[in-house]
């Protein structure tokens, strides 16, 4: 008796929906060993990664405010991603977006006009687009793959950040740190809840993921996309227009990356430093996969992936365990969810060994 | 006849039975083959030919049932295993490496060493004995379809095959060329070489093929002798009811010109591609046109012009109900009136993994789907069930994928589809290619209907029996250069068969690479 991997008839729509529950499984169990191999108790370690963090509801609060920016993020790209656009430079659009609205609450930080914050998102929204039309250009102007270059376009804008922050925006009285001047209160996303951090960004990726669902289910531009992700040659038969799916794909994300940039920088951080993003961007890509590229999954597995940040924290802080552990479990998250989608397509049957 | 029935058969299957999760495709079916037999095994799309094949050449295995191979049973795991037995097989698609020359593509298929040089020689003198000419040297992509076959032929008879399967393989040929693998493979089956021919149409099966085995839904309907048939009741056993006649009918009075193509010519990146040359064309309101022409001559590259999915420099070298349009995006011709069925119907036809509602959407938008950029869902659900109706879809309704859909439903589909959109120009591409004999008829009717309410209809394909049972007018196409039209009723098959290796009056003189059998 042997095991043999044997295409499905048809992809299974079950397994599609099973497979990112079972990847946390896999997610789950791993990390128990992994704490077993480190010489801590998986008991205690499953209980400080996974439930410490969201123990009383300025926990869950917390929760909340980290998912914001993975929300916005994951689902702008899914619409690239659903129309095969790979963009996975949103850390960079990001950041750019949390330049171009930060800029603008430093230049008129005296101004106590209720446009200021509005003008702010707009702008972190404007300057995330900018960002991506470079590898949308480069793309349907000289078919340069987007993978490469919006990753690439990630570190330049890194390295601009750090420059400014070093540089030119650097706070005059502020101790020779590299960062920026606070911004005023006007410049500042209101609290929701008293008592917490959670701002009124919630309320944008929860307006995002809305809009995202209705794009991708009741719009013609989101059937188009999907048509021309799924069969290329299908939507230039009936004319629907590659390059402007590319467009659309690389400014959504964009778009959305750069209000998640923004939100940061006038939500929990208050100015403009090197550190705005740890990573949002990247796991905003996890976070989309896991969410099955739908709105509604990218919500709980935003919140799921703002989770592994909580819980990586507290490692740090009470197991002594190194900072990257959250990126481990990211990993994992990601490899057991390409595995198990295999079964999406596969299923495994037992097969009596021939003579 | 030159089967002996006390003789032992070639090949004698019995109660083969092979089951696939949405379909049974072979439920108990006998065959037997004597020796320098000609058998034809006939059936429609999805009767279970091709499993058939696939069994007996080893590829794959059947659920139940067994193989008597020269009166031993025998279980064949592998199609090597098959070539042991002297069992060759020339597939509908050819298998060949387009960059490599004749005797290396010949060489990769022939256990042993490598000796090039020896090779070649034993390919020339097949290729003699057997009236297939063919040069060991040249390169596969500078060989017409003809020529490929006849490489694929040679590849099999190199191995010295007891028994021959070929499956569909006239398919791609010009009625001259047809002609000649006829006189091939009686020589062959005079020298007891047994052959399985697999086919639907019916004519050829009468003509070349000593018996029939007709199959229908995986069952064996019946077993004849096609010379003392009609094709009408061997039509009846294939489908187990009557053809529909089609009614011609005359072409309505000249119509305006809906589809003017002037001077079109077009130079493709393509390396294996055909370079299109001052194509001149008109097709009026009310008339049907068929382009003829073997396949790679050249029928992509004109397409893609006309469907504005390759837009042109040339304003003016494609127009639409007199409006240049030779820069517009399909998108735009669509607006216009213009619909299009492709050759391809899964990926470029309809979207494979979405349903057949959302197929609808795909071109047929414009019937009051969309309502400020929003679908109305509703709309197009309705459209895909009243086509699903109409054109005897067969399929789980408005929601199934369009890839669980068999080919010819899918192509009614697809039909229907562009039909209902009221068309002022339908443009087809092997419009019943793959489809059923049933279906075929079905959708010739419609077509000729729609020609009668006023439709410019134009036809390309590789199938002269349809061209001229619906055309108004014939051209041909050859080496990316188009014909003078001909009333249908003022040429025959002989003729447009000679204009399809590019010899008609005036014509250029052949030469570069043609892709003419």
């Amino acid at each position: 008796m042997w095991l043999k991997f044997e295409q499905r008839p048809e992809p299974s729509r079950t397994m599609t929906y099973l497979s990112p529950l079972l990847a946390v499984g896999l997610m789950f169990l791993s990390g128990l060993i992994l704490f077993l191999v480190l010489g801590k108790s998986p008991v205690e370690g499953f209980k400080v990664f996974f439930l410490n963090p969201i123990k009383d509801s300025y926990g869950i609060a917390e929760l909340f405010l980290k998912a914001t920016p993975l929300m916005l993020c994951a689902v702008g790209l899914s619409v690239g991603f659903k129309a095969n656009v790979w963009n996975i430079g949103a850390e960079g659009q990001l950041l750019i977006g949390a330049l171009m609205g930060g800029w603008l609450a430093l230049r008129f930080e005296t101004s106590t006009s209720p446009f200021l914050l509005p003008g702010m998102i707009v702008a972190g929204a404007l300057g995330g687009m900018a960002w991506a039309a470079i590898p949308a250009f480069l793309r349907t102007r000289f078919n340069a793959n987007e993978i490469l270059t919006s990753l690439m376009l990630v570190y330049i804008a890194e390295l601009v950040v750090s420059w400014l922050v070093h540089g030119p925006w650097k706070d005059p009285d502020g101790f020779n740190f590299p960062q920026t001047k606070l911004l005023s209160a006007t410049a500042t996303l209101p609290i929701l809840l008293a008592g917490t951090r959670v701002n009124a960004a919630l309320l944008i990726a929860i307006g995002a993921l809305v809009a995202g669902w209705i794009f991708m289910n009741k719009s013609f531009m989101g059937y188009q996309m999907k048509v021309a992700g799924q069969a290329e040659h299908a939507g230039r038969y009936a004319g629907f227009s590659a390059k402007r799916s590319v467009w659309i794909g690389m400014l959504a994300g964009g778009a959305m990356a750069g209000i998640a940039g923004i939100s940061e920088v006038s939500g929990p951080i208050g100015q403009i430093t090197e550190h705005i993003s740890p990573g949002y961007g990247f796991a905003a890509m996890i976070v989309a996969f896991v969410g099955r590229l739908t709105p509604i999954g990218i919500f709980f597995s935003s919140l799921l992936m703002a989770l592994l940040y909580m819980g990586g924290e507290q490692a740090q802080q009470y197991l002594n365990l190194p900072s990257s552990i959250s990126k481990v479990f990211q990993g994992m998250l990601l490899f057991f969810l390409l595995g198990s989608d295999v079964f999406i397509n596969f299923r495994l049957r037992l097969v009596r060994r021939r003579k | 006849m030159p089967t002996d029935t006390s003789a032992t058969p070639r090949l004698a299957i019995k109660g083969i039975r092979k089951v696939y999760p949405s379909v049974i495709a072979n439920d108990g079916i006998d065959l037997t083959v004597m020796p320098g037999e000609i058998h034809a095994v006939l059936g429609e799309n999805g009767a279970g030919k091709s499993t058939l094949m696939k069994v007996i050449y080893g590829v794959i295995r059947p659920d139940e049932g067994e193989l008597l191979w020269e009166g031993k049973p025998v279980i064949i795991p592998n199609p090597a295993q098959a070539r042991e037995l002297g069992i060759g097989m020339v597939f509908q698609h050819f298998s060949l490496f387009e960059t490599l020359s004749v005797v290396q593509n010949v060489a990769l298929a022939i256990p042993g060493e490598f000796d090039l040089p020896a090779l070649s020689k034993r390919i020339e003198e097949v290729s003699n004995r057997y009236g297939l000419p063919v040069d060991p040297r040249r390169l596969v992509h500078a060989l017409s379809v003809g020529e490929r076959q006849r490489v694929e032929i040679i590849r099999c008879l190199l191995q010295n095959p007891r028994l021959l399967i070929l499956d569909e393989p006239t398919s791609v040929l010009t009625p001259q060329a047809v002609r000649k693998l006829f006189e091939t493979l009686r020589q062959l089956a005079s020298e007891g070489v047994s052959i399985l021919y697999i086919s639907h149409k019916l004519d050829e099966i009468q003509e070349l093929c000593h018996t029939a085995t007709v199959l229908r839904n995986g069952k064996v309907t019946g077993i004849c002798t096609p010379a003392q048939e009609t094709p009408k009741t061997m039509a009846r056993m294939m489908i187990g009811e009557d053809l529909p006649v089609c009614h011609h009918g005359e072409p309505g009075n000249e119509g305006e010109v809906r589809l003017r193509i002037e001077a079109l010519s077009q130079a493709t990146d393509d390396p294996f591609g055909t370079h299109l040359r001052n194509i001149n064309l008109e097709v009026r309101a009310g008339e049907i046109v068929g382009i003829a022409g073997v396949s790679g001559n050249g029928q992509q590259e004109l397409l893609r012009a006309i469907s504005g999915e390759e837009p042109l420099a040339d304003h003016r070298a494609v127009q639409m109900c007199g409006v240049p349009v030779g820069h517009f995006n399909p998108g735009r011709r669509r607006a216009l009136g213009m619909c299009f069925v492709p050759e391809e119907r899964l990926g470029r036809g309809a979207v494979p993994r979405l349903s057949l509602t959302e197929n609808i959407l795909l071109t047929a938008y414009r019937k009051g789907m969309l309502f400020s950029g929003l679908i109305r869902w509703g709309v197009a659900k309705k459209f895909a069930e009243d086509c699903i109706t109409r054109f005897d879809v067969k399929c789980g309704g408005a929601g199934s994928e369009a890839k669980s859909l068999s080919g010819g439903n899918l192509q009614k589909f697809i039909v229907g589809r562009e039909i209902m959109q009221e068309p002022r120009l339908l443009v087809l591409a092997q419009p019943t290619w793959g489809v059923d004999v049933g279906a075929s008829s079905f959708i010739r009717r419609t077509l000729l209907d729609l020609r009668n309410s006023g439709t410019a209809i134009l036809v390309i394909s590789e199938e002269l029996e349809e061209l001229f049972e619906i055309c108004d007018r014939l051209v041909v196409i050859a080496k990316g250069t188009l014909s003078p039209s001909k009333v249908t009723s003022e040429t025959g098959v002989e003729e447009i068969g000679i204009w399809m290796s590019g010899m008609w009056p005036d014509a250029e003189k052949p030469g570069g690479t043609s892709h003419v059998a």
